[in-house]
């Protein structure tokens, strides 16, 4: 059952549709004498015509005469009216923008991996396993498409798988751990003060006085799982302790390091002197740090802003600004392998000894390609290409189901509105009609495109 | 379309002209390595197909509190959590219901789809009628009229005959948007049975209806499988036909589905095995007749 996928004989119905070889182009005089009347023809067709006639055609008609006319019924002509809010209406003009975006890059996205895969595909022995992975999307629904991406747009990294990989690609770069809402202590007593979103000490510090540090504020949330209780260093050099000053229950002293008090790791410190950072240290999971090899003298020891500032959290998918790019990416993952199928097919009818006259005259595999394979697989190319395009133009299941309800008006589409205008509570069917129609007039130039392509096929 | 597909090799290697270098050495071992990175590139790209389904099946086996708690990929160190909980409790839900109703609404309309169109595209290859050729035109022209004109004339019209709700009326509304590719797919494929094969039946006598059923049909099997597995599949899988015409007592999974986004986050366990449920079928149907469907798909690629 894997030798379609293998992309190497022709479909029957795709070489006749070809049309240029056997049967069709000489039969239809030699038929003529033997055919049957024009009544059977038509007693063929009738089922078919009519189905046509009621659910495609006659809408056509009936989109158009009831776009000019208002919201609820054929009593209210308003001319262009509708046409008119389509352009002005903010709400619409985001939708026209968005699908601008949608026209613009996912095409372009789809057909460019579909060849990238294809091209690949013809380099490990895997291919036919590697097909059917790519190509799977192309069965489940755009709805179960929209769940599954839902799934892995989730913000919590814990959840999302997006921000799971973001984060942890992010974490293995930077080690810090970010202590979001906490402060120094407060008041006279305190050694510490705030500054600049960052925490300093107040008198200048010197090797063999412990620093420390009191902080309090910390959320329950962001206190790391390994933390210690907190332990003043002893020894040489400049050391201290950046602690949580606050025991659970009461009974700590302000501003010392008591019994059970925690320590807080992974804090960045530094130490600073004449306005210029000459040493820099991380806390322990107990809270103490060191600055290794540093000069004597006095010091300012500080923790910088970026301590206080949240960790990497990953992005923010299905917020207002990413929500169409996430949406493009599960597009992107749904049509690729319709793309690399096709691709695939028409790299397997380029003829080989093309590819290795040119390999044997001293090409490299990249003149090949671009010399040879894409000028050969332009027609293919542009069959994807143009099918993306009409997909992009009516994509509506995908932004419906990935985007939530509270940024449906940022990743709305033309599709989407025509549906929410006239069913989905809006209930103004003469601008859903405007709206069809508009969608209409999008896909009529690739409509004569395919009326002529077929003719020219034809004859 | 088809046309262009079929149409690829047949210019000639142009452009490159004769007397290039010979390949270097470094020419090669670029290809060396490339071929180890071509490896590593496409099976993390296979991955990343892969693992986006793979997370809808874990989430969908576990519960609501754990898939809350941690993230789907946990479960390669606690398999344990693994529960078919979720799927039992579809049962109880209105999910049996529009799975039968997905049912009720695809089997009809693909069979009506393939009968409908497959008599049209028979006159349309072999039979002679005034404007043959220009009717086929129409059908081509009709491939990609998006499905929305549609909705408010015949959502008008079902109202006025009292069918609006029904499974009869989204079937008959698939069933005609079906047919433009339905008629076109099997013409171009009818055409090219062999003339010699209908002149005889022809001399013979035999009625045009027989002729259809006894040699037609028969011989445009390879394209009557594609079809119905690709409009088997599109029915399955639709949405917004579903969301209009289908009321709540006939709605198909999908229909059910997106009613239970709105909660997301609180009903993962309706949602993930839902829509694992859903996909099921088709991805049985891809993986036992994905030959069909490849072909259907490349000659009707316009869609």
């Amino acid at each position: 059952m894997t030798e379609r996928l293998n992309g190497r004989q022709d479909p029957p119905a795709a070489s006749s549709a070809g049309g240029t070889s056997t049967g069709p182009a000489e039969t239809p005089r030699t038929r003529k004498r033997l055919g049957p009347s024009p009544a059977v023809a038509i007693a063929f067709l009738l089922p078919a015509a009519l189905l046509l006639g009621i659910w495609v055609v006659y809408p056509i008609v009936y989109s158009f005469v009831r776009s000019l006319f208002g919201a609820q019924n054929f009593s209210e002509f308003v001319g262009l009216g509708n046409y008119i809010s389509i352009f002005t209406d903010p709400g619409t003009l985001t939708t026209i923008r968005n699908n601008l975006i949608w026209v613009i890059v996912a095409p372009i996205i789809v057909t460019t991996l579909g060849l990238i895969f294809a091209v690949l595909t013809e380099r490990i022995k895997w291919a036919t396993a590697f097909k059917l992975i790519v190509f799977m999307p192309m069965a489940v629904s755009l709805m179960a498409a929209g769940v599954i991406f839902r799934l892995v747009y989730e913000q919590s990294p814990d959840k999302g798988l997006a921000n799971a990989v973001l984060t942890t690609v992010a974490d293995t770069f930077s080690s810090s751990q970010g202590y979001p809402a906490a402060r120094p202590r407060e008041g006279d007593q305190s050694p510490v003060a705030a500054q600049d979103g960052g925490v300093v000490t107040k008198q200048p510090v010197q090797a063999g006085q412990p620093v420390l540090i009191p902080i309090v504020g910390v959320k329950p949330e962001v206190m790391p799982s390994n933390a210690q209780t907190a332990k003043t260093p002893a020894g040489e050099g400049l050391s201290g302790v950046v602690w949580f000053d606050f025991t659970q229950g009461g009974g700590g002293r302000n501003g010392a390091v008591d019994g059970a008090e925690k320590g807080l790791p992974g804090m960045t410190v530094e130490a600073v002197q004449n306005g210029q950072v000459a040493a820099t240290a991380t806390t322990a999971e107990d809270g103490s740090f060191r600055f290794e090899g540093l000069a004597p003298g006095s010091y300012t020891v500080r923790l910088p802003k970026s301590n206080f500032e949240a960790s990497y959290g990953g992005l923010q998918w299905l917020g207002p600004t990413l929500i169409t790019p996430a949406i493009i990416g599960a597009f992107v993952w749904v049509w690729a392998g319709f793309a690399m199928v096709l691709l695939a097919a028409g790299l397997a009818a380029i003829p080989r000894d093309a590819l290795e006259a040119a390999r044997i005259d001293g090409a490299t595999e990249w003149q090949v390609f671009r010399r040879i394979t894409v000028p050969l697989l332009s027609p293919v190319l542009l069959v994807v290409f143009v099918t993306m395009i009409i997909n992009t133009l009516k994509v509506f299941d995908l932004v419906f189901i990935i985007a939530p309800a509270s940024v449906q008006p940022q990743a709305n589409v033309v599709a989407l509105e025509m549906w929410r205008v006239s069913f989905g509570g809006g209930n103004n069917q003469g601008l859903g009609s405007a709206l069809a129609i508009f969608l209409l007039v999008l896909v009529l130039p690739f409509m004569i495109m395919n009326i002529r392509r077929f003719r020219r096929g034809e004859s | 379309m088809t046309t262009a597909t079929a149409a690829a090799p047949s210019a000639k290697p142009s452009g490159l002209e004769s007397g290039a270098p010979r390949r270097g050495l470094v020419s090669r071992i670029v290809d060396r390595i490339g071929s180890g990175a071509v490896q590593v590139i496409m099976i993390l790209l296979g991955l990343f197909w892969l693992v986006p389904t793979l997370g809808l099946l874990v989430v969908s086996l576990r519960t609501n509190q754990v898939n809350s708690a941690e993230g789907w990929w946990t479960i390669f160190t606690k398999p344990a959590e693994l529960t078919i909980q979720n799927y039992a409790n579809l049962l109880g839900s209105g999910f049996t219901a529009s799975f039968w109703n997905t049912v009720l609404i695809t089997v009809p309309t693909t069979v009506l789809v393939i009968g409908i169109a497959a008599m049209a595209a028979y006159a349309f290859a072999w039979m002679d009628f005034p404007g043959r050729d220009t009717a086929f035109l129409v059908v081509v022209g009709l491939l990609i009229v998006p499905i929305q004109i549609a909705l408010i004339p015949i959502a008008s019209f079902y109202g006025a005959t009292g069918i609006f709700g029904s499974i009869p009326g989204v079937v008959l509304f698939h069933v005609a948007f079906g047919l433009p590719f339905a008629i076109f797919l099997l013409r171009n494929f009818f055409v090219g049975i062999p003339a010699s094969l209908l002149e005889a039946a022809r001399m013979d006598g035999a009625p045009e209806w027989k002729i259809f059923v006894s040699v037609v049909f028969p011989l445009g099997k390879p394209a009557i499988a594609s079809l119905g597995i690709f409009q088997f599949l599109w029915v399955w899988n639709d949405m917004l036909i579903a969301l209009v015409f289908a009321d709540t007592g006939n709605q198909p999974m999908t229909k059910y589905l997106q009613s239970q986004m709105r909660q997301f986050g609180s009903n993962t366990d309706i949602l993930s095995s839902g829509a694992f449920m859903s996909l099921i079928i088709p991805l049985i149907l891809f993986f036992a007749f994905q030959r069909y469907f490849v072909q259907g798909m490349m000659a009707g690629s316009v869609k």
